[in-house]
């Protein structure tokens, strides 16, 4: 068998009594983009929070490239190769957005301190973290800190910092919200063109007009479990869908 | 002369003490309200093997070495626990030590050590060697900041929840940072035992903790210069004033208060401010 870039095999996940996945499995091949959509607490987050390892699943496993990842620290699966850009924008405020991406493309010297103190010089990455911020539109405030750009302009450098990991497996979760029409569908681009890089993405997205312009394959998840999965038109066609998701009669 | 050759020692004592929590504190943002166990530490170490003839230049490296072990010990068990919980923890270490040095007759119990041996080179030479160490101590401190360990440390200090999630590896900077710290304080407390000569187990408690916390967060930060000069200064002043020496806890305690309250970046943060004022004049 030839593994999967991902796998989730039977995943179940709960807080306190509430049941937020129930037995979800699914799968990502090589260079694939999935849209991943799914009404408010579906708990398409809490499932990006089990693949980073941030969110102990009850049972259940995650592998990468056919290989276990279930208990791995976060760091680990990082530099395994799965990177997240978070729904809840997290960016250092302390630096700028230069020095959030370059910081994000150290690699291992991010694994050991006593390699990291070998190296003072930063010019690499600062060249890799300027190319990524032009990339997602962000070149002229590449020197500015967060705190002096607004939400949309933080959810780009959140897509440029989870690049500048490398990933194998990108996991942007509402990498749309809060960017205007013509921002969101020059990311919407962006993220078209990343299998073609060899990337995996899963995009978790409300946003269903670019959702439907760039994804082949959706996965739809409601209350927990999975409602469809399979091709784009035909997902969008389910009665199932229509009724759970849209809140359309079938 | 020799007043004040004894005042810089002191000064200088004290700004190696206080650059080795800046890297704790300040650099990777881990609050100790417990670093005088560490000078302790190398303290007595060092005291004891010179009352055993040892060299005292000799001694620096088991008196780093104690305090950096136990700094690693203190370090992995405070790993899962951030803020709040770690000041307690931290404070428990100084608690700790003092409780335990009471107890122990070789340790001298709680009469502590006299008659530590002046080191063969003089006050002079001490004073000397104080201001080679702090030198060293600098030079260490200043490459960490300017390498990818400071940069790290940087994103731990703001948020180590999204340090993690940009593949640091937490854990071993936090305990790389308190290993350096801590052998740093305890280089500290090998040339304080030999300036005082006499130790006890209450030269190295709370207040002491206090104080050094208070030298790091009035000069601001993570900032090096900053730190030094407040930790030259704070030093300096119960060395001539006894009102001070006295009132010591009060004093640092309305101090730390202060800073935090009025200038949370400390010196480094009010010179940076008057001078963009005036650069924006
Ligand atoms: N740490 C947590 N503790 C308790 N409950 C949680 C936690 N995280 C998520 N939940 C709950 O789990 C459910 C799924 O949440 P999740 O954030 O995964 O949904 P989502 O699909 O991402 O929703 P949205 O589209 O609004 O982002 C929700 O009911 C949420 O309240
Ligand atoms: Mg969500």
């Amino acid at each position: 068998m030839i593994a999967k870039r991902l796998q989730i095999k039977n995943v179940s996940v709960k807080f306190g009594g509430l049941s937020a996945l129930e037995d979800v499995s699914f799968e990502v091949d090589d260079n694939q983009l999935i849209g991943f959509i799914g009404p408010n607490g579906a708990g398409k987050t809490t499932l990006m929070r089990v693949i980073m390892g941030m969110v102990n699943p009850l049972s259940g496993s995650v592998l990468l490239n056919g290989r276990n990842i279930t208990n791995l620290t976060s760091v680990q699966r990082i530099h395994a190769g799965v990177a997240l850009g978070q729904q809840i924008v997290k960016p250092l405020r302390q630096m700028s957005l230069l020095d959030n991406v370059a910081l994000a493309s150290g690699g291992k010297k991010l694994l050991s301190p006593m390699r990291a103190l070998l190296v003072q010089k930063r010019h690499k990455e600062r060249e890799l973290a300027r190319e990524l911020l032009i990339q997602v539109g962000l070149g002229d405030h590449s020197e500015k800190l967060p705190s002096e750009l607004p939400l949309g302009y933080l959810k780009r450098l959140e897509v440029a910092r989870a690049l500048a990991l490398r990933p194998s497996l990108l996991l942007l979760d509402e990498p749309l919200a809060g960017l205007s029409k013509p921002e969101a569908e020059q990311m919407a681009d962006l993220i078209y063109n990343l299998p073609r890089v060899g990337l995996s993405v899963i995009l978790i997205e409300h946003n269903l007009p670019q959702v439907q312009r760039i994804c082949p394959i959706l996965y739809v998840q409601s209350n927990g479990r999975q409602l469809a999965f399979g091709l784009t038109k035909d997902v969008m066609a389910d009665p199932a869908v229509r009724q759970a998701y849209l809140g359309v009669g079938a | 002369m020799a007043y004040e050759i004894v005042v810089l020692t002191n000064m200088a004592i004290a700004v190696l003490f206080a650059l080795s929590l800046n890297v704790i504190t300040g650099f990777c943002g881990q609050v100790s309200l417990g670093h005088a166990a560490f000078l302790g530490i190398g303290a007595y170490t060092s005291a004891m093997l010179s009352k055993e003839g040892v060299p005292l230049i000799i001694t620096f490296i088991p008196a780093m070495g104690m305090a950096a072990l136990i700094g690693l010990i203190v370090g992995v068990a405070s790993l899962r626990v951030r803020h709040d919980f770690l000041a307690i923890t931290t404070m428990g270490v100084v608690f700790l030590f003092t409780g335990i040095v009471r107890k122990q007759e070789i340790l001298g119990g709680e009469i502590g050590i006299a008659g530590i041996p002046a080191p063969d080179f003089g006050r002079v030479g001490l004073f000397a060697t104080s201001l080679l160490c702090v030198l060293a101590y600098l030079l260490l401190t200043i490459w960490i900041r300017r390498s990818w360990t400071g940069f790290a440390f940087d994103s731990i200090a703001e948020d180590e929840d999204t340090a993690r999630l940009l593949g640091i590896n937490v854990p071993k900077f936090k305990l790389f940072a308190f290993v350096v710290g801590t052998a740093g304080a305890g280089l500290a407390g090998a040339l304080y035992a030999h300036q005082v000569r006499f130790i006890g187990p209450d030269s190295f408690g709370f207040v002491e903790s206090i104080s050094v916390l208070a030298m790091v967060i009035v000069g601001g930060i993570g900032s090096i210069w900053g730190v030094i000069l407040a930790a030259a200064f704070l030093s300096a002043l119960p060395q001539f004033f006894q009102v001070i020496d006295d009132y010591k806890l009060l004093v640092y305690g309305l101090l730390l208060f202060g800073a935090m309250r009025f200038a949370p970046e400390g010196i480094d943060g009010l010179l940076k401010k008057i001078v963009r004022r005036r650069a924006v004049k």
